[in-house]
């Protein structure tokens, strides 16, 4: 469990350093502090006077934090209206991250904005020597992001699959996760994900089938981020203290993991 | 060290229970605090109908305090029914019913459907510190209205005893406590959170929380829980059980809540602190505590602050 002392409850608001946009959709806010946040973990965006919402960070260089988003829901629309220079709090860093050891083989299976804390997992990764194999899935080429970074990681390959074909494979970023697991290569030494959960579920099943260990982050509502008010659970375990990133076995013993996620309310709902 | 107390009937395997408010949304939600070494759970406040919250920010925290206004939200009886039923099938610890309204006629209808779903007790919330925008003053802030709803309820709740949770923001806690006790309520949770308190963003010049303020909770609020439980075990002579909550982190907190006159230690904000294994860490400390001491179990020291005083006087 992280201490209270060393994670930052309660929001502070920051001037947004630098606006990157990546796609029509989606983009970057950059911030000018650090708070020591690992790949897979998440922050609480506050938009002071609308509402405060989860978002993986998407790199923490120990300088600069920064977010991708996709202008989706009420929030985060009005989000993508700010520009440098405007106020936005941040608290956190929160919950688990992926883990690896020096020199491990990676494949890294990212969809949608997924890719964004799957870049910072592979930068991180790559730092401590790993091979790295991201394959970043969208519903087409302009929704692709992060490949330049990606293709940029020492080590690194890249692989590209969009569900109109624009871009890469046609058709899923799990139809290329299950080729190279069938295929003659060496077996990976884990892989991570971050994606959609229907994504997540077909890693899940391919990575249990062929003994691969495998991490995969979990999205849940969330409110508070660390333990208190119970929102975030699936079968009981909070996901913003033992999630999002969860081992495959832990995720497989969820009865709820690909099936039922619950609302503001605590009610259920199925994916 | 026997941790053990039966309370009202009721046996708890030791005296801590899960606050409500706290992680307590669903029946695995229980079923994990349970394992992690809770005496009892409490359910997240239980509306008839549902209750939309307030939008975020509604929980921040500093080490030493912690600030929630998330608005009581809840989806209705449906779920309360679903979930407690799913509890109950396989019941690991007691439950303690959390029920909330907005008048004192729809606490009673609240009840009478609750009490259907057999929970080892209610408890009911009347004083909620961050829906006075919504609700007014809560009804723990008048001896009328808190005796009202504790009558109300207990026309319907049959043999399930009744607690009624009060509130520290008021003038003298003992004399709600004595009008809910006259109205037949059969024990009381000791307290709700404090305030309520504002935090400001220096930088917006904004209050934090969406609600602009909220209630407090966390090791800060300790000695006005030990003073608020004092008065209530001295206002209904002892007499009635009282859970107390507010800020105990440690086995020793807890013995402090016990000598106030608390039977059962609510657990809340130090789930954030200590983790889950908070539960099993204060029954620890307490034994550990009451081995040094010589205390054969904590049961004994319910009550001993006014025992002391006593022998003191005389």
């Amino acid at each position: 469990m992280t201490c209270g002392c060393c994670q930052n409850r309660l929001p502070v608001t920051y001037r947004i350093a630098e606006v990157r946009r990546e796609t029509p959709f989606v983009q970057t806010f950059v911030f000018p502090v650090s708070l020591g946040a690992r790949p897979g973990q998440f922050v609480m965006v506050w938009l002071p006077g609308v509402d405060e919402v989860p978002m993986s960070v998407a790199n923490d260089d120990g300088k600069k934090l920064q977010i991708t988003f996709f202008a989706v829901g009420d929030t985060t629309k009005k989000l993508a209206g700010l520009k440098k220079g405007d106020l936005v709090g941040l608290r956190g860093p929160f919950g688990t991250h992926y883990a690896w050891k020096p020199k491990q083989t990676i494949v890294l299976v990212a969809g949608g904005y997924g890719a964004a804390p799957m870049y910072f997992a592979a930068s991180e990764a790559a730092k401590d020597k790993c091979t790295l194999m991201a394959i970043i899935g969208a519903r087409s080429k302009e929704h692709l992001l992060y490949l330049d970074a990606f293709s940029r990681l020492p080590k690194t390959t890249v692989s590209i699959a969009t569900d109109d074909g624009s871009q890469g494979h046609k058709g899923f970023n799990v139809d290329l996760l299950k080729e190279f697991l069938e295929g003659k290569e060496k077996k990976p030494d884990q892989v991570f994900a971050c994606g959609p959960e229907r994504m997540l579920v077909a890693v899940s099943d391919l990575c249990a089938e062929h003994s691969v260990p495998c991490q995969l982050s979990l999205e849940r509502y969330m409110k508070c981020g660390y333990g208190l008010c119970g929102n975030c659970v699936i079968n009981g375990v909070r996901m913003c203290v033992d999630g999002p990133v969860v081992q495959n076995d832990a995720a497989r013993a969820f009865t709820e993991f690909g099936k039922v996620h619950r609302d503001h309310l605590g009610k259920k709902h199925t994916l | 060290m026997h941790l053990s107390q039966t309370v009202l009937g009721v046996t708890f395997k030791n005296p801590t229970v899960l606050a409500s408010g706290i992680w307590g949304i669903t029946a695995s939600s229980w079923r994990r605090v349970a394992q992690s070494g809770a005496g009892g759970v409490t359910t997240k406040s239980l509306w008839l109908t549902e209750h939309k919250g307030h939008p975020n920010p509604t929980i921040i925290s500093t080490p030493h305090w912690t600030l929630n206004a998330v608005g009581v939200p809840d989806a209705g009886i449906e779920k309360a029914r679903e979930e407690i039923g799913e509890y109950n099938a396989q019941k690991p610890v007691p439950l303690i019913a959390n029920i909330i309204a907005n008048t004192v006629e729809n606490y009673g209808k609240t009840a009478a459907e609750i009490v259907t779903l057999k929970p080892d007790f209610i408890e009911v919330n009347i004083s909620c510190p961050n829906v006075e925008d919504e609700f007014g003053k809560p009804f723990a802030c008048s001896v009328r209205d808190a005796s009202a709803v504790t009558k109300a309820v207990k026309a319907v709740s049959g043999k399930t005893p009744v607690f009624i949770k009060l509130s520290p923001n008021v003038d003298d806690i003992g004399a709600i406590a004595s009008a809910c006790a006259e109205a037949g309520a059969d024990g009381f949770t000791v307290i709700n959170t404090l305030g309520p308190g504002m935090a400001i963003d220096l930088r917006s010049r904004l209050p934090i929380l969406a609600n602009k303020v909220g209630g407090m909770s966390g090791p800060g609020i300790k000695p006005l829980a030990v003073r608020c439980i004092a008065d209530v075990y001295r206002a209904t002579g002892g007499k009635l059980p009282i859970i107390g909550t507010g800020g105990v982190m440690t086995g020793e907190d807890a013995i402090e809540f016990l000598l106030a006159g608390a039977t059962l230690i609510g657990i809340g904000t130090a789930v954030s602190l200590r983790g889950a294994e908070v539960f099993r860490l204060v029954c620890e400390e307490m034994a550990a505590w009451c081995d040094t001491e010589g205390v054969k179990k904590p049961a004994e020291l319910i009550g001993g602050m006014h025992r002391a005083l006593s022998a003191q006087k005389s």
